[in-house]
């Protein structure tokens, strides 16, 4: 304690040049925990949403084929563009899978009205296993069965979004909404609350409105217009979500539906199959690297911290010359003046340590505010940094102690 | 007074040589083949001519230097093959050690000053504190125990110096032309409390240029060319009232 407070009183003889040094330090481990919380917040969002699609499912698309020139000019306003996965492809997939479980689904967009309450949304026509695939639950009411399946039956389950929507102040459960201009249908369900980003579609889960497959299309077939070209499109599904035993399954899975759907799909390019395990993995792998990087830009900058000190001690040791002799005169012996140049060496970097410690947690909570960007400040990146700093002074503050320890005392006081 | 032969011999040296290699063929003799005695109680002046080996002497009394060839005994041990530690050791706790330019090191207050010698033997504490303000008292500082070298006049800071030297209760105490850089009311002060501390049985060895100052010891040790020239017993000269 003693030690370091009087190495705190020899860094205050030079008041600037020590605490531009520290600077040096402060700003090093700032940036490194700042960049390190960046980017652990976005890759934590990635990560989550790949882990909300599942990490033993395979997921099977339908994706509009890019237009051709060709095709463009051939199909008029009134051809029926067809394109994307089929009931039997469905089929065929479970055959080949029959570890897995699969679930079809078709969506569209309309609007859904409740008395005044009004939202054009996502309307998903799926089956009963869809629920346990996306890994949702039913807050309220119940979900969609086999029975409303059998009877292609007037039902909705809502998203709690799109439920708090159309009812503002109401029960929703029981009540009926109106899908499209005419067709009725009775909420029996609501869900809990996903807050998960938004699907490939651009809608959150908890917008969407969920009606039996089997409805779906008897009430509005294969075939709608697209919104956005104002073309009839015919589409039998819009994803095939496939549920593995377990993570170790899908990339085997994965393959044989590639196989299977080449030969229909292959040339037209009209279905994606994503694997959200690969996907984490990739992200993961991307993190690492990432962090590696930065880890690689920390040292340097921190490096450049060690450096000032190295040089700030160079010169402290030089000038101090007399009075390293005379310590060593009155009985200091080589390891005190290494330990008195070391002490001030880590003071000045363990206190940059903290203040950029310290800076370094605000910062983020500077670009969450202002950037709405997330940020993740992790403890032990906080220590690391901490940790390094101190190193650093200690590295860096080595040679000039040692040089300092090793003057001869004669010379040391003859020095002017 | 007791006769001088029956008083221990606190630091000895041997026909000590110390050699400055220079070059191949160049070997600068600073040292040749000294051999002398301190007693304890002993007040005792080097002089010569520049150049005679003062410095080198003063240096390995110190135990800041070893000798080329020949022992150098503190307290009846050989220190001069001692390795750095040992010899570091030697200094903090024979040795007090009072230089020219006073050396006070100047972050420091009068007391931490004052603590430092004690400090490398882990000796800091209350202890030591109340010692500081004991041997502060003694040479007349004791008000000033917060104030920084700087702020004292330079009989003040040599008081302060030698109030440190005396921290460690020194075998003997070591100046270095200690009054070189005092007027000469000041160098009375300082020679006035040497003579104190004598009286108190401190050993004291001076080296220095002034005749002044050396007649003040009770003998004086003459160098050249690295070898005892003479030792001459100052009281005597007194009480012939002449040359030697
Ligand atoms: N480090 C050294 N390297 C080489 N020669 C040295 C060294 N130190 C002293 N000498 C030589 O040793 C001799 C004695 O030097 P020393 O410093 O002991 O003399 P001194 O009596 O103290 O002189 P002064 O009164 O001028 O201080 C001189 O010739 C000097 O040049
Ligand atoms: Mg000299």
């Amino acid at each position: 304690m003693r030690i370091v407070r009087l190495g705190l009183k020899s860094l205050l003889l030079h008041k600037l040049r020590s605490s531009l040094t520290t600077a040096g330090i402060l700003f090093g481990v700032a940036s490194v925990i700042a960049m390190l919380a960046v980017g652990e917040g976005a890759s934590k969002e990635t990560l989550q949403q790949y882990r909300d699609m599942g990490v033993t499912n395979v997921l099977i698309r339908s994706k509009k084929p890019e237009e051709t020139q060709q095709s463009a000019n051939a199909s008029s306003m009134w051809s029926v563009l067809g394109y994307g996965l089929l009931y039997q492809e469905a089929d065929r997939v479970q055959n080949l899978l029959p570890q897995g479980l699969v679930v079809r689904s078709r969506e569209f967009q309309r609007g859904v009205v409740h008395g005044e309450h009004w939202a054009s949304t996502m309307i998903i026509g799926t089956e009963p296993p869809f629920l346990e695939v996306t890994n949702m639950q039913v807050r309220e009411g119940r979900w969609l069965t086999e029975l409303d399946m059998q009877r292609q039956s007037n039902c909705v389950v809502l998203g709690e979004s799109l439920a708090r929507q159309l009812f503002p102040l109401e029960d929703p459960v029981g009540q009926t909404v109106l899908i499209g201009v005419e067709d009725r249908f009775e909420v029996v369900g609501v869900l809990e609350y996903q807050g998960r980003a938004a699907s490939p579609n651009g809608t959150t889960l908890d917008e969407c409105a969920f009606i039996p497959l089997t409805s779906s299309r008897r009430r509005f077939g294969d075939t709608i217009r697209n919104p956005s070209t104002n073309r009839w499109e015919n589409i039998e599904l819009h994803e095939i979500k496939v549920k593995m035993p377990g993570p170790e399954w899908v990339e085997s899975a994965a393959g044989v539906v590639d196989l299977m759907l080449k030969p229909a799909h292959g040339n037209k390019k009209d279905t994606e199959i994503t694997v959200p395990l690969e996907l984490l993995r990739k992200e993961e792998r991307a993190e690492r690297m990432f962090s590696l990087v930065l880890a690689v830009i920390a040292s340097i900058s921190l490096l450049v911290g060690g450096i000032g000190i190295m040089n700030v001690m160079l010169a402290t040791v030089t000038e101090r010359t007399r009075e390293i002799g005379i310590r060593r005169a009155l009985g200091a012996k080589k390891k005190h003046i290494v330990q008195q140049f070391l002490v001030e060496a880590g003071v000045m970097a363990t206190l940059g340590g903290l203040v950029g410690v310290g800076f370094g947690m605000l910062v983020p909570l500077g670009i969450e505010e202002y950037f709405e960007q997330p940020t993740d400040v992790q403890p032990q990146h906080v220590l690391m940094a901490f940790g390094i700093s101190a190193l650093v002074g200690v590295v860096f503050g080595l040679y000039p102690a040692w040089r300092a320890a090793n003057m001869d005392p004669v010379e040391a006081l003859r020095h002017e | 007074m007791t006769a001088t032969t029956e008083r221990p011999i606190i630091a000895e040296f041997v026909d000590v040589h110390r050699h400055y290699v220079m070059g191949k063929a160049n070997v600068v003799r600073a040292l040749n083949g000294v051999s002398m005695k301190v007693r304890k109680g002993d007040y005792l002046a080097i002089m010569g001519r520049s150049g005679s080996g003062k410095s080198t002497m003063l240096n390995i009394l110190g135990g800041l230097d070893r000798p080329t060839i020949g022992e150098y005994r503190v307290g009846g041990r050989d220190v001069s093959k001692l390795d750095d530690d040992a010899l570091s050791d030697v200094r903090g706790r024979e040795i007090g050690f009072i230089f020219q330019s006073f050396n006070l090191i100047p972050q420091l207050t009068v007391l931490e000053n004052l603590e430092v010698p004690l400090f490398y033997q882990g000796r800091v504490g209350p202890e030591s504190r109340k010692k500081a303000e004991h041997l502060a008292d003694r040479v007349g500082l004791g008000k000033r125990l917060d104030h920084k070298p700087m702020e004292l006049s330079g009989g003040q800071q040599q008081r302060v110096a030698i109030a440190r030297a005396l921290m460690n209760d020194p075998l003997f105490l070591l100046a270095d032309e200690a009054t070189g850089n005092l007027d000469s009311n000041t160098e009375r002060e300082i020679l006035d409390l040497f003579d104190d501390l004598r009286k108190d049985g401190v050993t004291i060895v001076i080296v220095t240029h002034n005749p002044r100052v050396a007649e003040r010891a009770d003998s004086t040790l003459w160098l050249k060319d690295g070898q005892v020239e003479t030792l001459v017993d100052n009281r005597a000269v007194a009480a012939t009232g002449g040359q030697p």
